[in-house]
C-alpha cells in the first residue's frame, strides 16, 4: 500500500495528554481501544480464574473443592464473562477501535463520543451483571434457558439486565465501525483495497447491529416474566420455553461469528505478513466474510435438535448449517494456498496464526459432525460439544486475539516484546490447549454429559489430562501478561514498521499521533503489495 | 443552508445532508391524527372492548394496522420517504432477518408432532 504519510514527532497518543480523567474522558479510538484492552484483560483473568476451579473440581471424581452449587455458579460465571466481556468485545472493541482508523487512513471513528459510551456501557453493565453476586449468585448457565432460569431464586435479573446493557455496547460500537467504513476513508482507499481486517470488522458489525436487540428483547423479556409474572416462556403460565431457545441463539449463534469474523480478519494480516507475499484470493476471502455473516442469520435451530424443536425444522438448519462450511473452508484454503512459496518469518504473530489455522479446522469440522442431526442427538450436551466450542472461541478468536496483540504491539506502544518468550507462551498455549480439549472429545464420545459436577470413575484420567492441559494454558497465559508488561515498561524502541508489512498503519509512527497521520493518506495501490 | 452545504463538502460529507427534505407542520398534523385514528380502530376491534369478532383474523387485523403506523412514521416522521434509498434497503434489511426469525419459528412451531406423556 502506497502512502504518503510518516509523522516525525515525539507527540504520540499516549503522551498527548496526561492523567486519569484525560483517559476516562478520551474520544480518541486509541486510547478508547487501550481501555476496552485493559478491561477485556481483566474480566479474562476473572473467567479464567473461575475456569481453573472449575477444573480443579474435575480432577477427581466426587467433591475435590466446592460443592455442586457452588460448581454451578463458578460454570455460570465462567461463561457469562467469557463470552459477553471477553470474546465478544475482545476483537472489536479492543484491535478493532485501535486499528481500523488507522488501516483506512482515517482521523477516529465516526462518532467518537459514541464509541467512549460504548465503553462505559460495557462497564456498567458488567457491573450490574456482577451485583448478582450479592443476590445469591446466578446458576443457570451462559445460556439462561427457561423456565429454570425464571424460577431460580438466584440473581437471574441482574445478570440479564447486565446482558441487556452490554449489549449496547456491543451494538454501538457495530454502528460506529459501519458508517466509519462508509464515510471516512482515506482519499483511493476504494472498498477492493481495504484491509481484510476491516472486512472481517464490517462484516461483525452488520452481525451486531441486526442481531444484538433480539437478544437484549429477550433477557428483557425473561426479567419482564420474573419480576411481573408474564407468561411468555415459562409454560405453567402458557408459555413455550423453546421460544426462548429460538430467540436466544437467534442472537447467540450469529455471535460466535462476531467472535470469529475478526479473528479471521487478523489471520488474514498475519499470514500474508509474516509470509511476505500477496494474500491469495483476496476478493474471495473478503466475499466469504459477508458470507458467512449472511448464513450465521439461518442456522440457530441446530442448537435445539434435542430440545422440542420439530424434525421438519431440525431438517432444514442441519442442511443450512453445513453451508458455513463453505465461505469458512474458502478462508482456509486461500490462507493456506498464501503460505505457499511463500518467505514465511516464523515471529510470535505468525505462530499464533498458524496455532488458529490448526485449531480453527478441527473447531470447525467438529461443528459440521455436531451439525449432522442423527449424530447430535447422540453427541448433545456431552464434552464433545465443549470441547468444540472452546476449539473454535478459545482456539480460534483468543489465538487470533494473541496474533493480534503480538502483531500490532509494535504500532500500539512504541516497544518491542520479548520474542523468546513470546514463543514460549505460544508453546505453553497451544500445547496446553490441546491436553485440555483433545480429551474432552473423547469424553464426550464416551457420553460424558456436560456441565456436570461429577463423574463415573471411568472418566478420572482423562478428566485429570484435561485439567493438568488447563494449568498449563493458565501459566501461557501468566507469561504472555508479563511479556506484554516487560514490552511496555522495559521493551526496545520500536521502528514503525518492524514487521516489513504493507497496510496503512506501518506508514505512520510508532505509537501514532494524536490525529494517527502527520499528513492525510492517499492510498494508491492494494493492502498486500508483496510480490 | 450554502453555508453548511460548503461546510460539510469541506469535510468530504456533501453527499446528503445539504438536501435535507423540510415536511410542512401541516403533514406532520395529519399524520398525527392518522395515527390518533389508528389508534382509536385498533381499541374499536379489539375484542374485549367491543365485542368485534374475526376469528382468527383479529392477530392479523391487529398487526396491519400497527403497520400501517409504524409505516407512517417511519416514512413521514423518521424522513425515510424523503432519504436516500439506501437507508431504505437498510431498513427492510432488519424487516428481512426479523421475518427469518419469525418464520423459522413458525415453522418449528406449526411442525411439532404432540406426543401425549405416558409418565
Amino acid at each position: 500500500m502506497s502512502a504518503t504519510a510518516t509523522a516525525h514527532t515525539n507527540d504520540n497518543y499516549l503522551n498527548h495528554e496526561k492523567g486519569l480523567w484525560s483517559w476516562l474522558t478520551t474520544l480518541d479510538h486509541k486510547r478508547i481501544g487501550i481501555m476496552y484492552m485493559i478491561t477485556v484483560m481483566l474480566f479474562f483473568f476473572i473467567g479464567g480464574i473461575f475456569a481453573m476451579l472449575l477444573r480443579t473440581e474435575l480432577i477427581a471424581p466426587g467433591r475435590t473443592i466446592m460443592g455442586p452449587e457452588t460448581y454451578n455458579r463458578i460454570m455460570t460465571y465462567h461463561g457469562t464473562i467469557m463470552v459477553f466481556m471477553v470474546i465478544i468485545p475482545g476483537i472489536p472493541a479492543f484491535l478493532g477501535n485501535f486499528v481500523l482508523p488507522l488501516h483506512i487512513g482515517a482521523k477516529d471513528v465516526a462518532f467518537p463520543k459514541l464509541n467512549l459510551v460504548s465503553w462505559y456501557c460495557l462497564i456498567v453493565g458488567a457491573l450490574v451483571a456482577f451485583t448478582s453476586l450479592f443476590y445469591n449468585g446466578v446458576d443457570t448457565g451462559w445460556t439462561f434457558y427457561t423456565p429454570y432460569s425464571i424460577r431460580t431464586q438466584t440473581g437471574v435479573t441482574f445478570m440479564v439486565v447486565g446482558a441487556f446493557i452490554m449489549g449496547f455496547s456491543s451494538i454501538l460500537t457495530g454502528l460506529n465501525f459501519i458508517v466509519t467504513v462508509h464515510k471516512l476513508r482515506a482519499p483511493g482507499m476504494t472498498f477492493w483495497r481495504m484491509p481484510l481486517f476491516v472486512w472481517g470488522l464490517y462484516s461483525t458489525a452488520i452481525i451486531q447491529v441486526l442481531a444484538t436487540p433480539v437478544l437484549a428483547i429477550t433477557l428483557l423479556l425473561i426479567a419482564c416474566e420474573r419480576l411481573l409474572g408474564v407468561g411468555i416462556f415459562d409454560p405453567t403460565l402458557g408459555g413455550d420455553p423453546v421460544l426462548f431457545e429460538h430467540f436466544f441463539w437467534f442472537y447467540s449463534h450469529p455471535a460466535v461469528y462476531i467472535m470469529i469474523l475478526p479473528a479471521m480478519g487478523i489471520i488474514s494480516e498475519v499470514i500474508t505478513a509474516f509470509s511476505h507475499k500477496t494474500i491469495f484470493g483476496y476478493k474471495a476471502i473478503a466475499f466469504s466474510s459477508i458470507g458467512i455473516a449472511a448464513v450465521s442469520f439461518f442456522v440457530w435451530g441446530h442448537h435445539l435438535f434435542v430440545a422440542g424443536q420439530s424434525e421438519v425444522a431440525g431438517i432444514i438448519f442441519s442442511f443450512i448449517t453445513m453451508l458455513v462450511g463453505v465461505p469458512t473452508a474458502i478462508k482456509v484454503f486461500n490462507w493456506t494456498a498464501t503460505l505457499y512459496k511463500g518467505s514465511i518469518e516464523f515471529k510470535p504473530p505468525m505462530l499464533f496464526a498458524l496455532g488458529f489455522l490448526f485449531l480453527f479446522t478441527i473447531g470447525g469440522v467438529t461443528g459440521i459432525m455436531l451439525a449432522t442431526i442423527a449424530l447430535d442427538v447422540h453427541l448433545h450436551d456431552t464434552y464433545f460439544v465443549v470441547a468444540h466450542f472452546h476449539y473454535v472461541m478459545v482456539g480460534g478468536t483468543l489465538m487470533a486475539i494473541m496474533a493480534g496483540i503480538y502483531y500490532w504491539f509494535p504500532k500500539i506502544f512504541g516497544r518491542m516484546y520479548s520474542q523468546f518468550w513470546a514463543r514460549i507462551t505460544f508453546v505453553l498455549i497451544f500445547i496446553g490447549f490441546n491436553v485440555t480439549f483433545f480429551p474432552q472429545f473423547i469424553l464426550g464420545a464416551m457420553g460424558m454429559p456436560r456441565r456436570y459436577y461429577d463423574y463415573l470413575p471411568a472418566f478420572t484420567a482423562l478428566n485429570r489430562i484435561s485439567s493438568i492441559g488447563a494449568y498449563t494454558i493458565g501459566l501461557g497465559f501468566l507469561i504472555a501478561l508479563g511479556v506484554i508488561l516487560q514490552g511496555i515498561f522495559a521493551g526496545e524502541k520500536a521502528p514503525a514498521n518492524p514487521w516489513g508489512a504493507k497496510t496503512l498503519e506501518w506508514t505512520t509512527a510508532s505509537p501514532p499521533p494524536h490525529d494517527n497521520f502527520a499528513v492525510e493518506p492517499i492510498v494508491t495501490a492494494g493492502p498486500y503489495e508483496y510480490r | 443552508m450554502a453555508q453548511n452545504k460548503v461546510a460539510a463538502e469541506a469535510h468530504g460529507h456533501g453527499d446528503g445532508h445539504a438536501g435535507h427534505h423540510i415536511v410542512p407542520m401541516s403533514t406532520y398534523v395529519k399524520v398525527l391524527f392518522a395515527l390518533l385514528a389508528l389508534t382509536a380502530l385498533t381499541v374499536a376491534v379489539a375484542r374485549p372492548v367491543s365485542g368485534f369478532d374475526a376469528g382468527i383474523f383479529n392477530t392479523l387485523i391487529a398487526f396491519l394496522i400497527a403497520a400501517v403506523k409504524a409505516s407512517l412514521v417511519l416514512g413521514i416522521f423518521m424522513g425515510l420517504k424523503y432519504d436516500k434509498k439506501l437507508n431504505l434497503a437498510i431498513f427492510f434489511t432488519g424487516v428481512f432477518f426479523l421475518l427469518v426469525m419469525l418464520l423459522f419459528c413458525l415453522l418449528d412451531i406449526y411442525t411439532r408432532v404432540h406426543v401425549q406423556s405416558t409418565l
